[in-house]
């Protein structure tokens, strides 16, 4: 015991803060900080924006009715869109990282083929589901 | 494996299973979710209409009497709940070193998860 307590554990230290924007990832990095932002919007907003307006929608047919009043409002829908994009990143993402947890597609090559893939598709349904919200179709 | 377990005085001692019950954890929970995920997508698929009662039946649904749709979202919800316990207290651990704030962050982070359960569970069950 005394013997691994006098080994000094291996420390890492985070980055500063100005030097987020210059740290330069890998595609799967990107994949991975975007992963653990998203989580925590997702988070944060849940018993704020997502619960509240879940509860508003099946409470009663008036306040289904309601929630068009409430969508119209673009500060709303904004939020929306982005809260939409943090589930649909998660969502790809997570997957990404269950296949992998199964040893698929751990080579270097294919993990960053996968990660950009990631990106792509939770932004192309974002766009999908954003224009439904914005009305498009 | 075995071979290069050091077990003698230089081996490291410490608690076995911190990490493996979490790990675990948090990839099941993944799992549940997407589950859930994809069944309240072929509701919303298979919706005739997106009315108020439709959408109401997606949660409230039951099948021989059993409310299987508030067991299902019951279900979902404390996966989710548990999974974003796992991811929010890998973030205070990895960003925040001093115990005490980061205890704070994560008892903070249980009141918000389980005010958040019992918030769903109440309109949930009220349908």
């Amino acid at each position: 015991m005394s013997d691994s307590a006098a080994k000094p554990r291996p420390q890492f230290r985070n980055i500063s803060v100005p030097q987020i924007l210059s740290y330069r990832l890998p595609l799967a990095g990107k994949v991975s900080i975007l992963h653990r932002v998203s989580g925590a919007l997702l988070f944060l907003c849940l018993p704020l924006v997502i619960l509240p307006l879940f509860a508003m929608s099946v409470a009663s047919e008036a306040g289904f009715a309601a929630m068009a009043t409430v969508l119209a409002n673009p500060v709303v829908k904004l939020v929306l869109l982005v809260l939409l994009w943090g589930y649909l990143h998660h969502f790809c993402a997570g997957i990404r990282y269950l296949v992998l947890d199964l040893h698929i597609g751990l080579e270097k090559a294919s993990a960053q083929k996968s990660a950009g893939v990631v990106l792509g598709v939770s932004l192309a349904l974002t766009v999908v589901f954003g224009l439904k919200l914005f009305g498009a179709w | 494996m075995a071979s290069t377990q050091n077990i003698g005085s230089k081996r490291l001692v410490v608690g076995a299973h911190y990490g493996w019950k979490d790990f675990l954890a948090q990839r099941m929970t993944a799992v549940i979710l997407v589950v859930y995920t994809v069944v309240l997508l072929a509701g919303l698929l298979a919706m005739p209409a997106f009315t108020y009662e439709n959408w109401k039946a997606l949660f409230s649904f039951t099948v021989i009497g059993l409310p299987l749709g508030q067991i299902l979202a019951t279900l979902a919800f404390m996966s989710l709940a548990w999974h974003a316990w796992i991811g929010v207290r890998d973030i205070w651990m990895d960003y925040v070193k001093p115990a005490g704030i980061r205890l704070l962050l994560q008892v903070l982070t249980i009141l918000w998860l389980v005010g958040s359960v019992v918030y769903f569970a109440q309109i949930l069950w009220r349908l």
